[in-house]
């Protein structure tokens, strides 16, 4: 397969021109650095050499932007490097959101007994660092009798649960209708699909945790250290937005499983949970589970005071 | 223009044994950040404090402090420029100086704080996806870049006519002046709004921040500058006039009272009826669950600036060039610890979901905030140098055509 890092390279080198000739000399002299820097890496060599590859994921696009030829490519070195990384082979795909889908979540309180099994699926469905112990989802065990989370237990012991007293409150991204992690983000290095769901660029975010401080749920985790994953455990099915091995120094958070629900499939957490407590499905359809439920259960969402609209609900029986 | 710049350059490789000592210290110190920086680059920014629920810590407290520093030296520019003091217009050069060396140093705090700062060029208008005007990060690089461009453009000017023996025209870089000015402001300002955004966070997300963060900045920046100038009254011949040490010292008293009502007015909003926004204010003044990592620093600070103002504000003190030193020794320091850990640490404590978990700089941040500190020093101290031999007519294109026809 023809590699279109030369497009990208042509687009940098183009932008750096409109820029020089809008601000000067400075930046030309920049133009001419990374030109010859670029022209070092055009020696064919096997499979893409490491320097060309370095310079494709150097000067890839930002997701929105990439042309579809630009995609591929950019799977293609995706799964390059997952076979460098892990010694295994990955398939990486461009899944796309399906039409007339958005995605909402509903969680009955009343049904979670906290056994964090959700918690563990995630981690093996989505790829996330053993060590750095980044965990999508934290479940919050409450005080009966109160709402006030800074009362909550994050740390208990899940092979003792359910602890009499004791409510648990499973916390992920909500995959707000009005994020303000995507307002804080300076590059546009996230932002809100066609169904919902708040994508991450992994290759485009320059981790600078600004989305962090936005972020009212916690939702959002950071790679402070390389992620490490047995390459036995990998799930080699993986997609763009979603669960492909990520790289350390970026930020990363729920994205409601899009390689498996934008195939028509249930959230990982969902299919694991014991209890049912957790209704996943498309807010666009009137016979969906989760418009029966709220049409027809007592709901809340988390902080809903600051206007994030999320589309993540809570109910009881 | 060429050999304007060389002769400047020049300039800074001209220096007694004192010159050269504080050079080479800088230049250790620069070397231990860039060490300590190349484990972070290599580890990750697993080798911080730093952690999901504290993501920002010592870095991010730095730069905030630094762009109140770098927004202070417009308080030389307003007296010379807009007022026309003669004797502030002696400094302003410098006072612009200060102002490039820490926009550098601010940027270079963040710059460290990134997870990858090879990718710095998705910040670039055109060629990445700069988030403007959404972002207010993306607010904060553009004022920054454009703060640091005019205190480059305006200094370089005034100092080439000099060097070419004229007197600069005002009329020509009177607009731009107003303009810095007007950045200046807004350069620290959209710092402040940059943690205000946050509805998350509670702790930052007061109208009271902004204020705050200038009358902090106009505190500290006059604090360092009359240091600064007092030692290079001391170290070089030029002529730094008391005039102008007792116009900031002024600024600065006036400032500092009007930084500690604000802190007193948050106090009371928090405190009267205390709810769970008051959350990170108790967890920095008393400590939460136990936890007080922050509070011995903050009544530090506190105390600081407390007995700062009481020197500055008894006259006698003030213009007692030892009680003025230990007053504004005293407020750097104490603005340093508010206006930084103590502003960026507790907007963090407890997370949005009630944790209470502790943050501590390591050895590798404080290595690299050493050396970011001491580049600035040297970046300050080049720059100082180079204007000051201009000023004093020791390097000119008249001196070089005389050299010349010798």
């Amino acid at each position: 397969m023809t590699e279109p890092i030369d497009q990208y390279r042509r687009r940098f080198l183009g932008g750096l021109a409109k820029v020089a000739a809008a601000g000067g000399a400075v930046a030309a002299g920049g133009a001419a650095v990374v030109a010859g820097a670029a022209s070092g890496g055009a020696a064919p060599a096997w499979g893409g050499s490491t320097l060309r590859e370095m310079l494709g994921d150097f000067f890839q696009e930002q997701y929105q932007r990439m042309t579809p030829e630009e995609i591929q490519s950019a799977l293609a070195r995706i799964e390059r490097k997952a076979k460098r990384k892990f010694g295994v082979d990955i398939t990486c795909e461009d899944t796309p959101p399906i039409p007339g889908v958005v995605f909402g979540y509903a969680l009955n309180i009343s049904r979670c007994k906290g056994y964090r099994d959700c918690v563990e699926a995630c981690v093996k469905e989505n790829n996330l660092g053993r060590d750095s112990q980044v965990q999508y989802i934290r479940v919050l065990q409450m005080d009966n009798g109160t709402m006030n989370l800074e009362s909550s237990e994050h740390y208990y012991d899940p092979a003792k649960v359910p602890v009499p007293g004791k409510f648990y409150m499973p916390v992920q991204c909500m995959q707000c209708d009005n994020p303000p992690c995507v307002k804080a983000c300076p590059v546009q290095a996230t932002w809100r699909e066609p169904d919902g769901i708040v994508a991450i660029d992994y290759d485009w975010c320059i981790g600078c945790r600004y989305c962090m401080d936005a972020c009212p749920y916690g939702a959002r985790h950071f790679n402070w250290t390389e992620p490490k994953i047995p390459p036995a455990e990998l799930n080699t099915h993986t997609n763009y937005l979603g669960n492909r091995p990520r790289p350390k120094g970026v930020v990363e958070k729920c994205h409601f499983c899009t390689q498996r629900t934008r195939k028509g499939q249930q959230p990982a957490c969902q299919e694991a949970c014991p209890t049912g407590a957790r209704i996943f499905g498309n807010l666009m359809d009137p016979n969906s589970e989760i418009r029966y439920v709220l049409a027809n259960k007592k709901v809340f969402r988390l902080k809903e005071d600051l206007g994030t609209e999320p589309k993540f609900w809570y109910f009881t029986d | 223009m060429f050999s304007f710049l060389r002769d400047g350059v020049r300039a800074m490789g001209h220096g007694g044994r004192a010159y050269w000592t504080w050079l080479a210290v800088l230049s250790a110190l620069v070397l231990v950040g860039a060490y300590s920086y190349g484990l972070q680059l290599r580890d990750g920014l697993v080798v911080t404090g730093m952690s999901d629920q504290v993501s920002w810590g010592f870095y991010i407290a730095n730069f905030a402090f630094l762009v109140g520093i770098a927004a202070g030296a417009v308080l030389l520019v307003i007296p010379a420029y807009v007022f026309h003091r003669q004797d502030v217009k002696g400094v302003v050069l410098l006072g612009e100086g200060l102002a490039v060396a820490a926009v550098i140093g601010a940027m270079l705090f963040v710059t460290v704080d990134l997870g990858h700062p090879e990718r710095f060029w998705h910040l670039l208008p055109f060629i990445g996806r700069l988030n403007f005007p959404t972002s207010m990060l993306a607010w904060d690089v553009v004022v920054l870049t454009t703060y640091l461009g005019l205190n480059l453009a305006i200094p370089l000017y005034v100092h080439y006519c000099h060097y070419r023996g004229q007197e600069p025209v005002l009329k020509a870089y009177f607009p731009v002046v107003i303009l810095s000015i007007f950045v200046a402001i807004s350069i620290h300002t959209v710092t402040a709004f940059l943690f205000a955004a946050n509805s998350a966070r509670p702790f930052w997300h007061n109208a009271l921040l902004g204020p705050r963060f200038i009358a902090t900045a106009f505190a500290s920046g006059p604090a360092l500058i009359i240091l600064v100038l007092q030692a290079i009254r001391r170290f070089t011949r030029y002529p730094v006039a008391q005039s102008v040490i007792d116009t900031l010292a002024l600024i600065m008293t006036i400032s500092l009272w009007i930084s500690l009502f604000f802190v007193g007015a948050e106090l009371f909003t928090d405190f009267y009826n205390e709810g769970a926004h008051a959350a990170s204010m108790r967890y920095l003044y008393f400590g939460l669950h136990g936890m007080d990592a922050l509070r011995p620093w903050i009544w530090t600070a506190l105390a600081m600036n407390a007995v700062a103002v009481v020197v500055l504000s008894i006259h006698a003190l003030r213009r007692r060039t030892l009680t003025l030193n230990i007053a504004c020794v005293l407020t750097f320091i104490g603005i340093w610890i508010e206006k930084g850990m103590g502003l960026v640490v507790p907007g963090f404590i407890p997370t949005p979901l009630g944790e209470v978990f502790e943050y501590t700089p390591t050895l590798v941040e404080l290595g690299v905030t050493l050396g970011i500190w001491a580049l600035c020093a040297m970046i300050f101290t080049l720059l100082a140098k180079a204007s000051i031999a201009i000023e004093l007519g020791d390097v000119g294109a008249a001196r070089r055509a005389q050299r010349v026809t010798a």
